[in-house]
């Protein structure tokens, strides 16, 4: 194994990238603990700082015993709080449920594809993921509104008399969320496919078990850690959705991300957006830590 | 035995009709003469022209393209560094919270890392715009180069190098001379990625920024929340041109070997 000579280099290539997470990824977490700690004041920036900045044991002391837990406790009692978080994990956990029977079999049918085809369905999968965010979410408003293509194209094929309400619906957000996760929820279900070794299926085969069957008790159950990873990866940023919710849902769709977007801007509560910022964290903990462990397992079965 | 049932063509059909659909009507749109955003009324490329005289749109696209590049060049020096100690160093103390850090910003809520990095540029007091974005962009988008740079590090002969140890280079000189021209398509390809992640980017560029530099996503995110107009419709169809041609040029960075 040849190693990465001097002490120097070993410096620069570890410590420079350590360095910069440390100060841009750590100590950003520890900020926003600080500041969801805080009084939240008229001035610039809007908070007074509860915890002291320095060292000193007996400003910290003083600050813990008179430690404010408010901004917690109000969203504890707030049923408006309560609301956004439920609604939020309710909304990612259905959007999660419906993209990935759909992810599922678009995956299925990538990996059956021959051969040569894949790389170019993997690519035309994947474009879209990177083709603007935001244009592709600002696509579903034209479709959806009262005026829009699938109103139009619903009366005029007679299905509708009237245009539907679509747009500014949980309904709405719904289709937003599973059209802009589609292709997290597609790749690495295809991936625990294609890997999958055919002969166990062509054995099931064999042994007489019908297409349905072998699909059950082999290439579904074959394909769980795909799954998993998938709609974790769906699912964790789904919950802190902002944009989706903001654009595509009504007043009423109320989402962390949102009422964690409003606290800061509209209503320049900083220490209030720092305490929701992190109950959206520690309701994501479970799911992060999952995921990981879940690719790691996955990143060794593939070499 | 694995064969296209003419179920997995009709879901497969359906996916990717689901999923250009929406792009494709948005781009036609953009060709639209009427002032009606979902009304056909012949084809016209009047929008365009009047992108053209749009300056603070000029403006946007201006600090866009700067952000990307500024926060694509640091991501891809410091992801490529993480990349070589995450394979070359392989165990090292502090491994696991290395990497958990490194990959957090990929998997949290744009909202969190948005806002908590607003907060310690606010608390080390330094003045937000577009140098902060790229600060920002540039932690966002570091993982993803070190994923694609990481890959190809694990799958690089290592017998080339060895022959330059073996004919006298020092460790960093194979390095310069060996390893580094050998993952410069996957360097190049990372920076790519990491160019086009922050061109898209509006959460976190909402939270970073500060008065005076508004990105194109930021312009183009508080004209829709007043409603769809068929000059979105036209900077959108330009945007997925040049994602579409950046990411084309990703794909063939990559397969040059």
């Amino acid at each position: 194994m040849t190693r990465l000579g001097s002490p120097l280099a070993r410096a620069v290539i570890l410590g420079v990238p350590a360095l910069w997470l440390a100060l841009f990824v750590l100590l950003p977490f520890l900020v926003l603990g600080r500041i969801s700690l805080s009084e939240s004041a008229v001035a610039r920036p809007p908070y007074r700082p509860h915890l002291p900045s320095s060292l000193d044991p007996a400003a910290w002391a003083d600050a813990l015993a008179r430690l404010s837990l408010d901004r917690y406790r109000t969203l504890a009692e707030d049923p408006l709080y309560r609301d956004a978080a439920l609604s939020s994990l309710g909304l990612a956990a259905l959007a999660t449920a419906l993209v990935l029977p759909l992810g599922y079999g678009i995956a299925l049918a990538m990996a059956r594809a021959p051969e040569r085809w894949r790389p170019a369905l993997v690519a035309i999968v994947i474009l879209p993921f990177w083709t603007g965010f935001l244009v592709r979410v600002y696509a579903w408003i034209a479709i959806l509104k009262q005026d829009g293509w699938l109103n139009q194209a619903l009366l005029a094929l007679g299905i509708v008399e009237r245009p539907l309400a679509v747009l500014n619906t949980d309904a709405a957000v719904l289709i937003g969320l599973v059209y802009a996760y589609l292709p997290f929820a597609i790749l690495p279900i295809y991936a625990t496919l294609e890997r999958q070794d055919p002969t166990l299926v062509e054995a099931a085969a064999d042994l007489g078990a019908s297409p349905t069957r072998r699909f059950w008790t082999v290439t579904l159950p074959l394909s769980w850690p795909g799954i998993a990873a998938g709609g974790l990866l769906c699912f964790i940023p789904m919950v802190g959705e902002y944009v989706i919710p903001d654009l595509l849902g009504g007043a009423d769709t109320l989402m962390l991300g949102r009422t964690l977007w409003i606290e800061f801007s509209s209503n320049r509560d900083w220490p209030l957006a720092a305490a929701v910022a992190l109950v959206l964290l520690a309701l994501l903990v479970v799911p992060i830590v999952l995921l990981r462990e879940i690719e790691a397992r996955r990143l060794e079965a593939g070499r | 035995m694995r064969r296209l049932s003419a179920v997995n063509l009709a879901v497969l059909g359906f996916g990717l009709l689901f999923l250009y659909g929406p792009i494709l009507l948005v781009v036609l749109f953009s060709f639209n003469a009427s002032r009606l955003v979902t009304v056909w009324a012949g084809f016209s490329t009047r929008w365009y022209e009047a992108l053209l005289a749009n300056a603070p749109l000029g403006a946007a696209l201006l600090t866009s393209l700067k952000v990307a590049l500024g926060s694509a060049a640091l991501a891809t020096v410091l992801g490529t560094l993480a990349a070589l100690a995450l394979v070359r160093l392989r165990r090292f103390r502090g491994r696991r919270l290395f990497t958990g850090l490194l990959y957090i910003p990929l998997v949290l809520p744009e909202v969190v890392t948005g806002l908590s990095l607003l907060l310690l540029f606010v608390g080390l007091g330094i003045e937000r715009g577009a140098w902060t974005v790229t600060l920002a962009h540039a932690t966002l988008t570091l993982s993803v180069v070190t994923l694609v740079v990481q890959a190809r590090l694990l799958g690089l002969d290592r017998s080339a190098e060895e022959a330059a140890a073996d004919l006298g280079a020092s460790p960093l000189q194979a390095l310069r001379t060996v390893t580094l021209p050998l993952l410069a398509p996957a360097i190049g390809a990372g920076f790519l990625l990491a160019f086009t992640l922050s061109l898209d980017d509006l959460v976190v560029a909402s939270f970073t920024s500060g008065p005076g530099a508004t990105t194109l996503p930021m312009l183009v995110f508080g004209q829709v929340r007043r409603g769809v107009t068929p000059e979105i419709n036209a900077i959108s169809s330009l945007v997925i041109l040049t994602v579409g041609l950046v990411l084309l040029a990703s794909v063939l960075a990559r397969r040059r070997r």
